[in-house]
């Protein structure tokens, strides 16, 4: 059924044991995203390498299942990875819930992120699942 | 004794499966259904009656013109205006306030006035005075709610109602909070130091008698969608001496006697805050909206819906930790409860998928929010064709959805 297709058990473990979860101070970037239609907030911390790939990633904040399991899986998934890593897991989970028709053929990279598929069959939750990554592009194109 | 089972007939919409379930419409305070006349009026206008307003001389012309301004006057009756001019269309409370906040407040705010306005506002009743501040330098000030409660708390309302507050704009039924408003009291009081009303009735007009005169406000504002209507159509009223002495607020046909290349003469109240060919369709169609409600009673409607709202606060505190806001009694049919451990967006989608309309979020409330410390919440609003074997069937929903996101944990 579609419901269980969208909260699956990881999901909902993410969304209630968030990984990754607190604030850094120390962080190079702080980028805040909100869904202004619904209340999700979150706010993601950043420290870039010297050679401008991915650090430390920690959130905080505050949003639905889909969205605190998104940050979540996110944060797990990109914290000290090359940058051309990260670009490329962007594109695959965007392109994962938002490309027509659906794509067959996503890079086994994305993991456990593919258990997010699901949204794509709730419209009106695309964009919960997509914040954290929204800020993400943000502070990648802010790195100092 | 009015048989609220049958009204549900006059609503084809309500009779219909969602996700394979039956529908149960708890989202009135969005948007209520609209009854079979109404439809058949909007429909009945483009078959035999459509034609532009005022200034034609054809039979058509005649009839719309009939129709808009008889629509006026019927919805001076329905707040008890005291006269037609006093009702301005505009296409809902939305556009009501930002006209009066553009208009009145461009003419008689400035730096150092204050408005006051209350923390359960929606954000049409803030945001229009936060940018009539920008223009003119006046100041925003605020009166506290009592916490989850949802109570204004009036023993603030001698300090804050100062002899610079130049306007006190609150609603009268809370979207969020299903709180009443002592709408007269709070006039009364803002009359006594010389303080211009406003009274945001878009929750209140299709749900509680509302009598402009007995209130005492200056200006009132509604929409025709949330009391059966149709959406893109609303009220404001003004007393007519603020009206009268109010400037424009858009130009263009039909709010003028005469233009010339230079300069132009305003037309006469109500038609110089009318601008441009209006929604002919909207008002007609709430006349009959009006019309409608009226037969039913609209003691009869806030009884009903008070009797529903307390019957599912007393089922919902059979939910365990589940946190509810707004009064506990002589409250109005809105209520808004958080889950534990569930976030509303979860709620209302697994609802959803039950055929249950819930809403979930900040309800454009989000200084509300802010002030309860909770980010957002679900929302189920209730209207006279709503049930209690519909509130029933939300309660076992939500105990379903509650065990449904504890699995595993």
């Amino acid at each position: 059924m579609d419901l269980d297709e969208l909260y699956q058990d990881v999901v909902l473990d993410h969304s209630r044991r968030p990984r990754n979860y607190g604030d850094m101070p120390e962080a190079d970037a702080h980028v805040h995203g909100d869904n202004p239609s619904c209340g999700d907030e979150i706010t993601l911390h950043v420290k870039f390498e010297a050679n401008r790939d991915i650090g430390d990633v920690r959130f905080t904040g505050n949003g639905c299942s889909l969205c605190m399991a998104s940050a979540s899986m996110m944060t797990q998934k990109v914290k000290h990875q090359p940058r051309a890593q990260v670009t490329m897991l962007w594109d695959e989970f965007h392109r994962m819930l938002t490309a027509n028709p659906e794509p067959q053929d996503l890079d086994e990279r994305l993991g456990e992120l593919q258990v997010l598929i699901g949204v794509r069959k709730f419209p009106m939750r695309v964009k919960c699942a997509t914040l954290p990554w929204q800020a993400l592009k943000q502070a990648l194109e802010t790195t100092p | 004794m009015t048989d609220w089972t049958a009204l549900r007939k006059d609503f084809p919409i309500l009779d219909q499966e969602v996700h394979g379930q039956r529908l149960i419409y708890f989202d009135n305070a969005a948007t209520s259904q609209k009854p079979r006349a109404v439809l058949d009026a909007l429909q009945h206008y483009y078959l035999r009656d459509n034609a532009n307003v005022h200034r034609g001389i054809h039979e058509l012309s005649l009839r719309a013109t009939e129709g808009y301004e008889g629509a006026r006057a019927r919805a001076a009756k329905f707040i008890n205006a005291r006269k037609s001019c006093e009702i301005i269309f505009t296409r809902g409370t939305t556009e009501g306030i930002n006209l009066v906040a553009n208009s009145w407040g461009g003419a008689n705010l400035k730096e150092g006035d204050i408005i006051l306005l209350t923390e359960m506002e929606h954000h049409s009743n803030i945001v229009p005075w936060q940018l009539a501040a920008q223009r003119t330098g006046a100041k925003l000030r605020y009166v506290p709610i009592t916490g989850d409660g949802g109570l204004l708390d009036l023993a603030q309302l001698d300090r804050l109602l100062t002899p610079e507050v130049k306007l006190f704009a609150f609603t009268q039924l809370s979207n969020t909070l299903g709180t009443i408003n002592p709408a007269r009291e709070l006039c009364a009081r803002a009359r006594a130091l010389g303080v211009t009303t406003l009274v945001d009735a878009a929750q209140s007009i299709g749900h509680l008698p509302v009598d402009a005169q007995d209130i005492g406000c200056d200006f009132l504002a509604f929409s025709g969608h949330k009391m059966c209507g149709p959406t893109g159509i609303g009220v404001l009223y003004g007393r007519e001496e603020l009206l009268e002495a109010m400037p424009p607020w858009q130009g263009g046909g039909d709010m003028i006697s005469s233009v010339d290349f230079f300069e132009s003469r305003w037309n006469t109240l109500p038609h110089k805050f009318e601008a441009g060919t209006p929604d002919i369709s909207g008002p007609i169609a709430l006349q009959v909206a009006m019309d409608y409600l009226d037969q039913i009673g609209r003691e009869s409607i806030a009884a009903h819906d008070h009797e529903l709202a307390q019957y599912a606060m007393d089922r919902l505190v059979e939910i365990p930790h589940l946190r509810l806001f707004g009064p506990r009694s002589g409250r109005a049919g809105v209520t808004s409860f958080v889950l534990p451990e569930v976030h509303a967006h979860d709620v209302v989608t697994l609802a959803d998928h039950r055929g249950l309309a819930l809403r979930g979020g900040h309800h454009c409330n989000q200084p509300l929010m802010r002030r309860l410390k909770v980010a957002s919440t679900a929302r189920a609003s209730f209207y006279f064709y709503n049930t209690k074997a519909e509130v029933d069937r939300m309660i076992e929903i939500l105990r379903e959805i509650q065990q449904y996101f504890s699995r595993g944990s």
